[in-house]
């Protein structure tokens, strides 16, 4: 386990080195404009944010600053700073993103476990044929739908977030970004679930007499999440990417809206803060993922 | 099994719990809700940039000038003042009971401590030159302030609404350094104070009880939501969330219209959309009938009607109509008729050394966008009928569009645009002189720079005026650029908004609004 967290470190480090090239390379800076500055007022403000320095320099002092723990100042909201960005950013994403897993497991599990156990059936063809829909349809197509119908049209719900105080607000944005998910978990559910229904030890249970609710609940549940906790790992980083279209259309001040601006901005330490931010997520979570593998299946050999 | 359930459920639960908040009874406070497209860089003054922030310094601040809600010059925390006779002193009498915000009063010295810190190269303020006129700034005694000029300046008072030269508050600035505008820290002069700021989401603003017009403020409470797609702000107009937006969609825009009828505001606005030529290479370097023929084979009446179609007119000078004390000089050709225009161009393309055997290879760049993209594709279908060419349409991402604007190397033909800064046609005229990093075509006319630096040095605001004409006479003969259009601002109000005013310069001040009550 602590190989494994060290092992963690050289790929982080590559991933900073990485992403400040290329955050440098895209053409344009964070103070370019179409309304020009004047030459020696644009010269102080480069100098001012260490702009005009070489670039192992830049990056000295960003590492530098990165080992005290301190991320820097956003480039282009001259008020905040990186950490104070993310802090604000990330509790939003992470609410919008667990909501979205969890409604997406517990649809996506039970509508397959149900296709699974009346394969062949209309039902079973039915819920397969939305998971066909939901996977296939686009983000940016369902939001703006769901908003003109539920909003504008019914006023079921708001159509944007800064409005509201309550948990209304979550109810579009969780359903955008839970549908692709939903149709995938359910799609592999069904398939897993299928296959372990027809292992040999169901077949001792059912002519031991267990009905399909137990057999389901106590024996053929737990193998037939192989699959699926298998998939959390990519599925986080869906619903990551996912939050950042679904952010933009809702207006949700979250981090996946922070690193598209960031990114168009080229507000360098922004963007280098929050794909820093995300590496040591996404490193931590395939850590725990691992672990949770080793629990689930005993079958599985710890190294 | 069921410990996994449990989680989940938790998990769900939390997010409802977490996220339950309730209004605290503001329902008494009368609220107004306008939508901002870009979120401000900064509210500290001196730091800031854009329009957007501009327009929230505005509720904030007061400089000693300000504008009617029809963008008339009123005045602001000055209330009154005089000017000698040289044009070069200007001497403002501050209101006695102009207050800040925690109560203190504002002083003649705020403001000269303003512009010191706006100047200073350790600020790096972005309008760190906006008063490069003047010489000097000087307290003389709490209430008087007097402003010393290099040259008259005609447009100083339009100068004085800027919000980079609103006054700060030395306290504030003492305690807090260079994060003093965050909410419970900012001071402010203005009819509002900022009470939160969520950020890429909502600023809230309260009024400000020590406003010296506190009495005339209608609304208590402004929320400006920042809302970046044109299509989502106009689904939370139609849901009844936003009163104000600060766009209109460009698609189905003639469906807007027609479902909103009245509340659909659009007003002629001081921003010229321009296609700028390289200067610096061939084909436009040295050949003034090509660049000619190209911007006489655009039927800009066209354009405007059925390409935007949004109210813009087209645009035949530089400076757009409007502006303070001055006539735009126009094209000699603007009286002819599109098809003689045609002809013209014809010949002029023909002598610039191109044919139907051998056109112009030409590349166009724009960023991407709607409207630019409609504009390009329309122009290179008129180009190609006209004149027989077929120009390269190329969209880029809009910092690296102004990169290759900046290099000179990959340009030839650009889009690009240019707002005022405030009302006179010196801010329009002055981008293309020489040496301004804003002149993006790279012209240079040393009998153009010498006309404008004339008409710098005129007291008499007629002969200023003369000499400014001439010069964009001379400029619009070369042809630096193709004037294109000038843009309308387009806001959609609620009818329980009252006091919105139409204006050239699309300043909304949220303390000219009121809320009618519901009927």
């Amino acid at each position: 386990m602590l190989l494994r967290l060290l092992g963690a470190i050289p790929t982080l480090l590559l991933v900073i080195v990485l992403a400040f090239l290329m955050v440098h390379a895209a053409p344009g800076g964070p103070f370019d404009d179409e309304r020009v500055l004047p030459t020696d007022v644009a010269a102080n403000i480069q100098a001012a944010y260490h702009l005009d320095e070489p670039l192992p320099q830049q990056f000295t002092r960003y590492m530098a600053g990165l080992l005290r723990g301190d991320l820097g100042p956003s480039y282009r909201y001259r008020d905040y700073t990186v950490s104070e960005l993310i802090g604000s950013g990330f509790p939003i994403s992470l609410q919008l993103g667990a909501l979205a897993m969890a409604l997406a497991l517990l649809v996506g599990i039970s509508s397959g476990t149900v296709a699974a156990l009346k394969q062949g059936s209309m039902l079973d063809r039915v819920v397969m044929s939305l998971a066909m829909t939901g996977i296939s349809i686009p983000v940016f197509v369902v939001a703006p739908v769901l908003v003109l119908l539920l909003a504008v049209k019914l006023q079921w719900l708001p159509a944007g977030w800064s409005g509201e105080s309550g948990f209304a607000k979550f109810v579009l944005p969780v359903i955008t970004l839970a549908l692709p998910q939903i149709a995938y978990i359910a799609r592999l559910t069904r398939a897993s679930m299928i296959d372990v229904l027809g292992c040999d030890f169901i077949r001792t249970a059912r002519s031991q007499g267990l009905g399909s609710k137990a057999i389901i609940r106590v024996h053929a549940l737990k193998p037939a999440m192989l699959p699926v906790l298998s998939y959390m790992g990519p599925a986080i980083a869906a619903i990551l990417t996912g939050t950042v279209v679904v952010e933009e259309v809702f207006g949700i001040p979250g981090l996946g809206q922070f690193f598209v601006r960031g990114a168009l901005n080229r507000d360098y330490t922004l963007v280098l803060g929050i794909v820093i931010f995300y590496a040591a997520l996404i490193i931590s979570l395939n850590l725990v993922v691992d672990i949770l593998y080793g629990f689930i299946d005993p079958r599985v050999k710890q190294r | 099994m069921r410990s996994i359930r449990r989680l989940l459920f938790f998990l769900v639960l939390s997010g409802v719990a977490a996220c339950g908040g309730s209004d605290d009874g503001r329902e008494s406070l009368s609220v107004l809700n306008r939508g901002l497209n870009t979120e401000p860089e900064s509210l500290d003054a001196h730091k800031a940039r854009s329009l957007q922030a501009a327009d929230v310094l505005r509720d904030l601040g007061e400089g000693l000038v300000s504008f009617t809600s029809t963008g008339e010059l009123t005045e602001g925390t000055a209330e009154s003042w005089e000017v000698s006779d040289d044009l070069l002193t200007y001497t403002f009498h501050l209101r006695p009971e102009a207050k800040w915000s925690n109560g203190d009063a504002v002083t003649a010295e705020h403001f000269v401590f303003s512009v010191k810190r706006l100047t200073d190269p350790a600020t790096a303020a972005f309008y760190a030159q906006f008063l490069v006129d003047v010489t000097e700034l000087r307290a003389i005694d709490e209430h008087t302030l007097q402003i010393m000029l290099k040259r008259p300046t005609p447009y100083l008072l339009s100068l004085l609404t800027h919000p980079s030269t609103f006054p700060m508050h030395p306290g504030a600035l003492a305690e807090h350094g260079d994060g003093f505008a965050r909410p419970g820290k900012m001071i402010s002069n203005g009819a509002y104070v900022l009470t939160d700021w969520v950020p890429g989401s909502v600023l809230t603003l309260n009024r400000n009880e020590y406003y010296w017009n506190n009495a005339n403020t209608a609304i208590d409470e402004i929320r400006h939501h920042i809302s970046s797609q044109e299509t989502a702000e106009y689904a939370r107009y139609r849901a009844g969330e936003l009163d104000i937006t600060s766009s209109v969609p460009t698609d189905n825009f003639e469906q807007v219209r027609r479902d909103n009828g009245d509340e659909l505001h659009i007003a002629p606005y001081q921003n010229i959309y321009y296609y700028g030529y390289n200067l610096s290479k061939p084909p436009f370097k040295n050949s003034p009938e090509l660049r000619q023929a190209l911007s006489m084979a655009i039927d800009r009446e066209l354009l405007v009607e059925k390409v935007t179609g949004r109210g813009e007119t087209p645009a035949y000078s530089w400076v757009p109509p409007g502006v303070d004390n001055y006539e735009p000089t126009v094209f000699a050709y603007a009286p002819l008729t599109q098809d003689e225009r045609n002809q013209i161009a014809q010949t002029l393309y023909a002598e610039a050394g191109y044919s139907k055997q051998k056109p112009l290879r030409l590349e166009l760049r724009y960023n991407t966008n709607d409207t630019h993209k409609k504009v390009a594709v329309a122009i290179q279908s008129m180009w190609r009928d006209v004149l027989g060419f077929e120009v390269d349409l190329i969209n880029e991402e809009f910092q690296v569009l102004l990169a290759n604007i900046r290099d000179k190397e990959v340009t030839q033909v650009f889009r690009s645009s240019w707002v005022g800064d405030y009302n006179d046609a010196h801010t329009f005229l002055s981008i293309l002189q020489s040496q301004n990093a804003a002149n993006v075509p790279g012209y240079a006319s040393e009998e153009y720079d010498a006309l404008l630096l004339r008409a710098a040095e005129q007291a008499d605001l007629d002969r200023r005026r003369l000499y400014m004409e001439e010069a964009e006479r001379v400029m619009l003969a070369d042809h630096p650029t193709i004037p294109i259009y000038f843009y309308v601002s387009k806001h959609l109000v609620k009818p329980r908004v009252a006091g919105w005013g139409d204006n050239v310069l699309d300043y909304h001040y949220s303390q000219h609004l009121s809320l009618k009550a519901a009927e």
